[in-house]
């Protein structure tokens, strides 16, 4: 059965399903949603839910239930986030599994309310200090935000590492339909490592502090490889259209359904023009883009910030191919009209340059 | 097709209900639909306002830069929305406190006194319910028979007390645009 729901109640609903029995969280637009959703949902299934006193609380509360071998999760949006990553940088070191959800706005600063796409490095170069990844997880409607819950749990769970779901306030705010019939929790992994009292058997530590350069050294080379795992096994992302296609599109989130109906209106002229939507931002579908390079000269990049996907599209090309751009950065939501207008002007600019 | 609409009004007019309603039963009825509201500094008495999208295919944005519908139940609404407009759009006026004298020249105005109408059921909280009836009558995007019998599902299980009043609601303004 369908239900109209934001994508922010829907998150909150899908992370229950899923198994997640802790949030904590401290209120700030465009996510609130999710915690008023989350203060009548977790104490139904017995669970706990605490509005805290400030975002480094509710991070910390989130490693608190995470060491203890529960699903934990927070949310927040830019500003927010910002003052959480000492926590994700803790939770990365220690090798705990938690939840993320950032439902971006427009920044830096205090910045506004409206949807952003300005935090994407921020999420995909890990954020706070040290030498460590989050995987980061990129919906494009409530659906995809339900459907992605459960994932981000176990991809937590499997790597014992931080998941961040990278949304913005109009993925938030939105009401869409939207199914639970198939969201359960998901797979069991073993935690061997979590405190609950050392009673008949040997203590455990959990600790990110290691004043031995050795140890350190050899624990951030741990940790390096398990990035290296996952960049071989959890890239995920959509193909749209580019078997015959001159130029891709490469757009995540908002600005791919934005994309989509930029690109149904490019057909109708048959400009031929594709889409790659990354789901996961890291690790990031590097491969797909230099295998579409091979027969594809133009690649467009499409988001709202003044420029970030576009340094992971570049990396990914390695020089080969014309890469355009265009970014709204603020809190503007583009129109695929709007984006329908550049794409073209560009597609005919690179057509008639393929020809000189 | 793709239909998109703009609801607008006073915070604690039923505006976003509207909105919320259409979509629901828009959703019901198995077609796509996106509901976003203006969000975050909205006070009551404020203003506030919905956009609903209503398509047979995906809909790649939430957002209406040019709606085919607008429903204005104040005049802040109806000076700020009227602008957006397609041309040879249709705006649903709440006649009983907004001036509609001064419109642009290709558009189509549908003025309801929803005060007046929603007073005759007994209660003016039913003022939204009146224009939403109005508006489905001549914008036709859903079955208004299908939303009548399905209403209580629509309007969930905390309005049940409130599901005939709702459609009286509903058929007053339905059968004012009729007459």
């Amino acid at each position: 059965m369908k239900r109209l729901m934001s994508g922010n109640a829907a998150a909150g609903e899908a992370a229950v399903l899923a198994g997640c029995t802790c949030y904590f969280g401290y209120p700030i637009t465009p996510q609130n949603e999710l915690t008023e959703y989350m203060a009548k949902r977790i104490p139904e299934i017995g669970g706990v839910f605490i509005q805290s006193e400030s975002e480094i609380a509710a991070i910390n509360m989130v490693l608190g239930a995470s060491v203890a071998g529960a699903r934990a999760m927070t949310s927040s949006s830019g500003p927010g986030i910002s003052l959480k990553q000492e926590g994700i940088s803790y939770l990365a070191a220690d090798e705990l599994p938690a939840v993320i959800l950032n439902m971006v706005r427009g920044g830096p600063g205090m910045g506004n309310i409206s949807p952003a796409q300005s935090d994407y490095l921020q999420a995909t170069r890990g954020g706070g200090h040290g030498d460590y990844r989050t995987i980061v997880l990129a919906p494009s409607s409530v659906q995809e935000i339900a459907d992605l819950m459960p994932l981000a749990f176990d991809l937590a769970e499997k790597y014992r590492n931080p998941v961040v779901v990278l949304g913005d306030g109009m993925l938030g705010q939105m009401m869409e339909p939207v199914s639970f019939d198939h969201i359960t929790r998901g797979e069991t992994y073993p935690k061997d490592y979590i405190l609950t009292g050392a009673k008949g058997r040997a203590s455990r530590m959990v600790r990110s502090l290691l004043f031995d350069v050795k140890e350190e050294e050899e624990h951030n080379w741990k940790l390096s490889r398990k990035y290296q795992r996952i960049e071989q096994n959890e890239v995920r992302y959509e193909t749209y259209l580019i078997e015959d296609a001159k130029m891709v599109v490469v757009a995540y989130g908002t600005s791919a359904r934005i994309a989509k109906g930029a690109i149904a209106r490019l057909r109708q002229e048959n400009l031929k023009v594709g889409m790659i939507r990354p789901v996961t931002l890291w690790p990031f579908p590097a491969k797909i883009i230099q295998e579409a390079a091979k027969q594809i000269p133009d690649f467009f990049v499409f988001e709202m910030s003044a420029g970030q996907l576009i340094e992971d599209v570049r990396l990914a090309l390695e020089g080969k191919g014309h890469v355009h751009f265009y970014g709204r950065p603020g809190g503007i939501i583009p129109t695929p009209v709007e984006l329908y207008r550049i794409i073209s002007r560009h597609y005919y600019q690179a057509e008639r340059s393929r020809k000189s | 097709m793709l239909i998109r609409t703009i609801f607008s009004g006073f915070g604690g007019q039923g505006v976003l209900s509207m909105g919320y309603t259409l979509a629901t039963t828009a959703m019901l009825e198995g077609k796509h639909v996106t509901y976003f509201p203006s969000y975050g500094v909205e006070v009551r008495g404020g203003t506030a306002n919905c956009t609903v999208a209503v398509s047979d295919e995906e809909i790649a944005s939430p957002v209406a830069s040019e709606p085919e519908f607008v429903v204005a139940m104040n005049q802040p609404s109806f000076a700020r929305f009227q602008s957006l407009l397609q041309s040879g759009g249709l705006i649903f006026v709440n006649s009983s406190i907004v001036d509609v004298s001064s419109t642009r020249g290709d558009i189509e105005v549908v003025a309801v006194p929803t005060s007046e109408l929603a007073e005759k059921l007994g209660t003016i909280k039913v003022a939204n319910m009146v224009m939403l009836g109005a508006f489905i009558r001549l914008s036709n995007i859903i079955s208004f028979d299908f939303m009548t019998t399905n209403l209580s599902q629509i309007l969930g299980e905390g309005k049940s007390k409130l599901i005939k009043m709702n459609k009286d609601a509903l058929e007053l303004g339905f059968n004012y645009i009729k007459e």
